[in-house]
């Protein structure tokens, strides 16, 4: 009887849960909600009062429009970010194998170094890449945009693949070593393929920080020769400061990597993180 | 042999990049000068001139507002939604993921978004207050010098409140239920609870997530660009849009390097809190 009751209570109660749990989500996305009913509205229909919060005649014709005026912007940061991944994997995982399992004397000074430049403001960067680019040419180009963003992965990539790293087995290594391995032959071999996980997860989040990039963007582009699709949305913005639908259906396809990696999140890649090198 | 990479990069793309700008900061500031290399040392002149900038006083004051306001709701929102989410209950995990997008998101898409939400004619925000004949006309959010700067914090404690639930979250998921069981046997209140158990085994990760907190501040840039520009009159012009103004809009180089030089040393003030804090989250 007893506990009849209050397994009715505890169900009421975690009734009570999911609806203020629904409720904060609904407020939190609220503006997400609106920019998407904005994306499907004709112009009109964007400002109308009273206002609508369902699109009444719901038209995709804004994200026809934005696929033809933004999609070279859309593969200039596809362009971007793989290339601002490869390259920052590329600087990461040796220093991050090496730091992990090799004792320097330089390791603790090189960790802290990693963790002081991501307290660094962007802007600063920026001005100083402005210049030094300028010199030696690299300035409204592929390779300065893919260098410049690559600042905001190399030192996040070296932090989590390393943490990773750690946690792995250190006998494994020692036993390949014994067998006669190679330095390089051991981190390609063995290190590599037990630090998948780790690997994935800073290659998702620097093509992430990279695809978003609008600060580089801005600061190293004078002629518009290399225009992202957050500078352009920018530049569209400053344009055509009223044209909402289109606005908004430029800004959910640049949106499209975020819910992604969303995606993955959900599917549990940060547990992944913590097991699937064990069990590998 | 696998460090050097990294170690050059970290030189090359951070440390001189840090120099090059101390250094602009002591020359000439004229455009052509730089780009033709015969900027000459001016030594502090571009400090004085920033110090004594009649902008600077209300671009620390909005800084400082921006800031503070950020943090403490951020933090504090942050910390009740992450207290709400460890309750059990169906869809819990779901939900606690869809909270985070606004922080996945890239800053131009979150700028834009929030742009619209306080548009005159287009916002949710005016069309919802005009339906319920709460206004007659729109309300001029983003460019009326004394709205303009609450609507970009709360635009920034938006994309705040996700990563202070995620760490926090993750902090309270840690703390053995055993404490909380022994101060219920001990009679404890909620309150008395929190107070006693929770604040102090979260002192680490909240040391953590305020300092972190505290650098992205700072370096918020993308949200208020989109937004306001820094606009009106200046009215949320913040050290970081301030820098990119000073050096691209006013192509003042010197001015803004030095400001961006004064930022860092702020930033570098913290960053050596955050070391300490990271440490202390290493050893527990």
């Amino acid at each position: 009887m007893s506990a009849q009751r209050s397994r009715r209570r505890s169900s009421t109660i975690s009734g009570v849960n999911l609806l203020g749990g629904l409720v904060i989500v609904a407020i939190m996305l609220l503006p997400i909600y609106w920019a998407v009913v904005t994306s499907l509205k004709t112009l009109q229909q964007s400002y109308a009062i009273p206002s609508t919060l369902l699109p009444p005649t719901p038209t995709f014709a804004a994200y026809s429009e934005v696929l033809r005026t933004q999609g070279g912007a859309l593969l200039t940061s596809l362009i971007i970010a793989v290339g601002s991944t490869v390259l920052s994997l590329l600087i990461a995982v040796p220093a991050a194998h090496a730091l992990a399992n090799f004792r320097f004397r330089v390791t603790g000074l090189v960790t802290l170094v990693l963790l002081v430049t991501q307290t660094i403001p962007g802007i600063v960067l920026g001005i100083s890449f402005f210049k030094i680019f300028a010199d030696i040419h690299l300035l409204n180009s592929y390779p300065g945009l893919i260098i410049a963003d690559s600042t905001y992965c190399v030192p996040f990539d070296i932090l989590v693949i390393r943490a990773f790293m750690i946690s792995l087995p250190h006998e494994l290594l020692e036993a390949a070593y014994v067998d006669g391995a190679t330095l390089l032959g051991s981190l390609v071999r063995i290190v590599l393929p037990l630090s998948r996980p780790a690997i994935l997860a800073a290659a998702l989040f620097s093509f992430l920080f990279s695809w978003g990039d609008f600060l580089f963007a801005l600061t190293l582009n004078t002629s518009g020769n290399v225009i992202p699709i957050s500078l352009s949305i920018y530049q569209y913005l400053g344009q055509y400061t009223s044209q909402w639908p289109d606005l908004m259906a430029a800004a959910i396809f640049a949106a499209i990597p975020s819910a992604i990696l969303l995606v993955l999140v959900q599917r549990g890649i940060r547990g992944g993180i913590a097991t699937a090198g064990l069990k590998g | 042999m696998f460090l050097l990479p990294a170690i050059i990069y970290v030189l090359a793309l951070f440390v001189y990049p840090i120099a090059y700008n101390i250094l602009l900061s002591v020359r000439q500031s004229s455009v052509i000068g730089l780009l033709q290399n015969t900027a000459s040392f001016v030594g502090i002149t571009n400090y004085r001139v920033a110090v004594t900038n009649p902008t600077l006083p209300g671009v620390i004051a909005h800084t400082a507002i921006f800031m503070a306001g950020s943090l403490v709701l951020q933090f504090g929102i942050g910390f009740l939604l992450a207290l709400f989410f460890t309750q059990r209950f169906p869809l819990s995990g779901l939900l606690r993921s869809l909270i985070l997008i606004p922080w996945l998101l890239p800053g131009v898409v979150t700028g834009l978004i929030l742009r619209l939400m306080f548009d005159p004619n287009s916002g949710m925000i005016n069309q919802v207050l005009s339906d319920v004949g709460l206004i007659h006309s729109p309300i001029e959010w983003l460019t009326n010098t004394h709205l303009a700067l609450p609507v970009v914090v709360l635009a920034n404690i938006w994309i705040g409140i996700p990563f202070n639930m995620l760490l926090l979250h993750g902090g309270l998921q840690d703390i053995p239920k055993e404490l909380y069981e022994a101060a219920r046997v001990d009679g404890a209140g909620r309150l008395r609870t929190f107070r006693s158990i929770t604040v102090p085994v979260m002192r680490p990760v909240i040391a953590v997530v305020l300092v972190l907190g505290f650098i992205y501040t700072l370096k918020a840039f993308d949200v208020v660009i989109i937004l306001t520009g820094g606009g009106p009159i200046n009215a949320t012009q913040l050290l970081s849009t301030w820098t990119y103004t000073l050096s691209f809009t006013n192509l003042d180089f010197g001015q803004g390097a030095a400001v961006g030089t004064l930022m860092m040393l702020i930033s570098l003030v913290c960053a050596l809190g955050y070391v300490r804090s990271y440490r202390g989250e290493l050893r527990r």
